[in-house]
């Protein structure tokens, strides 16, 4: 029986044009084309979207938390990558 | 050559003492792990931290919240099914289609939580057919008739204004996904309670006849409203070790004290009792006393004795069951177009 | 005017009709998303109605208002398509009803956009938008249901074989269609039902569906001379107003 149940998607939602497709949550379906239609019902029944994308939730490969550590923290060190690392003398602006 | 088989016996031994020192250490290092993870856990907790769905989490943990999101979907679906009970008879077409949108958004919380108990890896399915079994609990208010269309006002002013009362706190609880889903759920349901208080204000100031139907209605659902919030917290023995992991931010009676206090003040407003005669103003506690809940009444509801438990649990079991064919065409012509394609 | 009265109280009572029938699913649905969206179809119904109706009532102009009309006219008064009145029978049963009507709504809807009444016109458009949306949906069950397992597509084909009879009266016209066609204002129905049956025939062919010969097409809605379901769903749709006349909720 429950092969015959209909795999589960997540869904990600474009809340107006000019922001990422943000992830929402997720729903049954058949097939994509329903998924999206659910996902329209579902998710976005007081118009919270402008699109959506879904995508089978078994074909989402995940990072490990456990190699968080070794995944995010070596960026965390890179404080360079971001501007306010710099010094800007007084009177400079638009910078 | 007996040289040879001499450094190969050496070399064996030394193998399998290496292995068995691995072996040691790798599960030495499991138990101080376990101790060692559940530390961090804590201290991720303690610190507001939110966990996801493939972060480390105690078994208990885990559990509890399967436990706990399964149950919150399962009222939301069936506490469809009360207020489904008077689309049909709804008095006019706004009154229409405020129902069904509202009675809508509970199937979609219903679908929120159950994706949120997905990402503990509780299959949804599997998890339905638990309610259908009764071996899963849902809120027992849901296990009450709604005889008079006063019910659809009382059920949105007090069983929503509970239930809110109920959310509010879990958006900040300590797993991610279902605080999340109860961002979106709490969002969507102070329309509900609004539109519940609209009705029963609307017949508390209307005729006679609609006054009587608004206080007989309340009469019938105060005291299992009161039941929602759980037992007494010197009986709720798992309540201790959820506000530990902040799944629970407040006790059973304290939510329902806040309740009491204000729904006390709304009722007072558009005139009508509450039907509880120990009901009066504490001036030192600045909160209401009130009477004592008929725990026995609770507990046989909750147990599946209720008015309407065996109707609820028909009526979604007789969906499912009737729906088999529709989901399972719908996955066969999923597979048809997908060979189809294959082929092509 | 006595007519636009008549032909907008048609359309609504399709409306009303149907989505008081697809309402009475919203609990029930074969699982939690299709549940979801069939509500979505009975609230966008029972919008149309309420719109239609208000119309309708300011056009008849002799102080009922829409839940006046909704509710305390009697069977005989009622103008919808007996198709609509059909009760839902199982998921087939709903969603080839369903399937039928979306694909006449929208092309009417297309052509009553550009009528010579603007309140007419306003609403065809906004409701054209829905029933896009309806068709769409109605029509990918279809396919799946006629496509799927042995089960449904019987169970399908037999609904199909049940409701083909009520489909003529999709394009019953008379004289109230005739003055408001000259007008400008209705929409010539013969120009539709070709645009219905090449899409049903569309959908069909993807599905295994045969439409089944109809020997005696029923009809009589717009003329209030109905089935026996009707009653009973009135009888439940108007109980408040019927017990208790002349109160607010
Ligand atoms: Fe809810
Ligand atoms: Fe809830
Ligand atoms: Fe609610």
């Amino acid at each position: 029986m429950s092969n015959k149940e209909w795999p589960l998607f997540e869904v990600f939602i474009r809340s107006k044009q000019g922001l990422n497709h943000k992830h929402v949550g997720s729903l049954r379906a058949a097939d994509p084309d329903m998924a999206i239609e659910n996902a329209r019902d579902v998710y976005t029944r007081r118009s919270e979207g402008v699109s959506i994308w879904v995508v089978e939730s078994k074909l989402i490969t995940a990072s490990d938390p456990k190699e968080a550590d070794s995944l995010f923290e070596p960026a965390d060190s890179k404080v360079y990558r971001h501007p306010t690392f710099y010094d800007v003398p007084d009177g400079i602006s638009h910078m | 050559m007996t040289d040879f088989s001499g450094l190969l016996k050496r070399l064996t031994l030394l193998f399998v003492r290496k292995v068995v020192h691995l072996y040691k250490s790798f599960s030495s290092m499991k138990e101080m792990d376990i101790a060692e993870l559940e530390r961090r856990f804590q201290e991720k907790i303690d610190k507001e931290i939110k966990i996801e769905p493939n972060d480390w989490m105690p078994e208990q943990y885990r559990k509890t919240l399967i436990r706990q999101i399964s149950q919150h979907a399962h009222s939301e679906i069936v506490g469809m099914l009360p207020e489904g009970n008077w689309i049909t008879r709804a008095p006019n077409l706004r009154r229409k289609a405020v129902l069904l949108a509202k009675v809508q958004d509970e199937a979609g919380h219903g679908l929120y939580l159950y994706s949120a108990a997905e990402t503990l890896g509780a299959d949804r399915e599997q998890t339905i057919d638990d309610l259908h079994s009764g071996k899963a609990k849902y809120s027992s208010i849901f296990n009450y008739p709604t005889m008079t269309w006063a019910d659809m006002g009382t059920i949105g002013w007090l069983v929503d204004g509970a239930a809110i009362m109920n959310q509010v706190p879990l958006c900040r609880c300590s797993y991610g996904p279902y605080a999340r889903a109860m961002v979106r759920v709490c969002k969507e349901e102070s329309f509900h309670q609004r539109q519940g208080f609209e009705i029963v204000s609307k017949l508390a100031n209307g005729s006679p006849e609609q006054k009587a139907m608004a206080q007989d209605s309340l009469n019938r659902w105060w005291w299992p409203a009161l039941m929602m919030f759980g037992p007494n917290d010197d009986h709720s023995p798992n309540s201790a070790l959820s506000m530990k992991w902040k799944i629970k931010r407040s006790t059973n009676d304290e939510l329902r004290q806040q309740f009491v206090d204000i729904t006390v003040k709304q009722a007072e407003m558009i005139g009508l009792t509450i039907p509880d005669k120990d009901l009066k103003w504490n001036e030192e506690r600045q909160s209401y006393d009130f009477g004592e809940i008929n725990w026995e009444e609770f507990n046989q509801v909750i147990s599946g004795n209720g008015p309407c438990n065996k109707e609820r649990v028909d009526a979604r079991r007789n969906a499912k069951e009737n729906g088999a064919w529709v989901r399972e065409a719908a996955m066969a012509h999923a597979e048809k177009r997908r060979s189809r394609k294959e082929r092509a | 005017m006595k007519e636009l009265f008549e032909y907008t109280l048609r359309m609504a009572d399709d409306s009303l009709i149907l989505g008081h029938r697809v309402s009475e699913w919203c609990g029930h649905g074969p699982i939690l998303e299709e549940d979801i969206a069939l509500t979505n179809i009975a609230l966008d119904l029972v919008g149309q109605a309420t719109n239609l109706l208000e119309y309708a009532a300011v056009t008849e102009g002799s102080g009922r208002s829409a839940d006046d009309l909704a509710f305390l006219r009697f069977d005989r008064d009622f103008r919808n398509l007996l198709l609509v009145e059909q009760k839902n029978g199982d998921f087939a049963v709903t969603l080839t009803r369903q399937f039928f009507f979306d694909a006449f709504r929208k092309p009417f809807f297309e052509a009553l956009a550009q009528s010579k009444d603007e309140q007419l016109a306003a609403i065809a458009e906004k409701s054209l938008k829905e029933t896009k949306y309806h068709l769409k949906h109605s029509s990918e069950w279809m396919i799946r249901l006629g496509d799927g397992t042995e089960e449904s597509h019987a169970r399908v084909q037999q609904a199909v074989n049940d409701l083909a009879r009520f489909t003529e009266e999709l394009f019953y016209m008379d004289e109230v269609d005739q003055k408001l066609i000259s007008e400008g204002i209705a929409v010539d129905l013969n120009t539709i039902k070709p645009i219905w049956k090449a899409h049903v025939d569309e959908v069909f062919a993807e599905a295994n569906l045969e439409m089944p010969e109809i020997k005696w097409p029923q009809k009589g809605g717009r003329q209030g001379m109905h089935s026996e379901h009707l009653g009973y769903l009135l009888a439940e749709m108007q109980f408040m107003q019927r017990a208790y006349p002349g109160m607010e909720w």
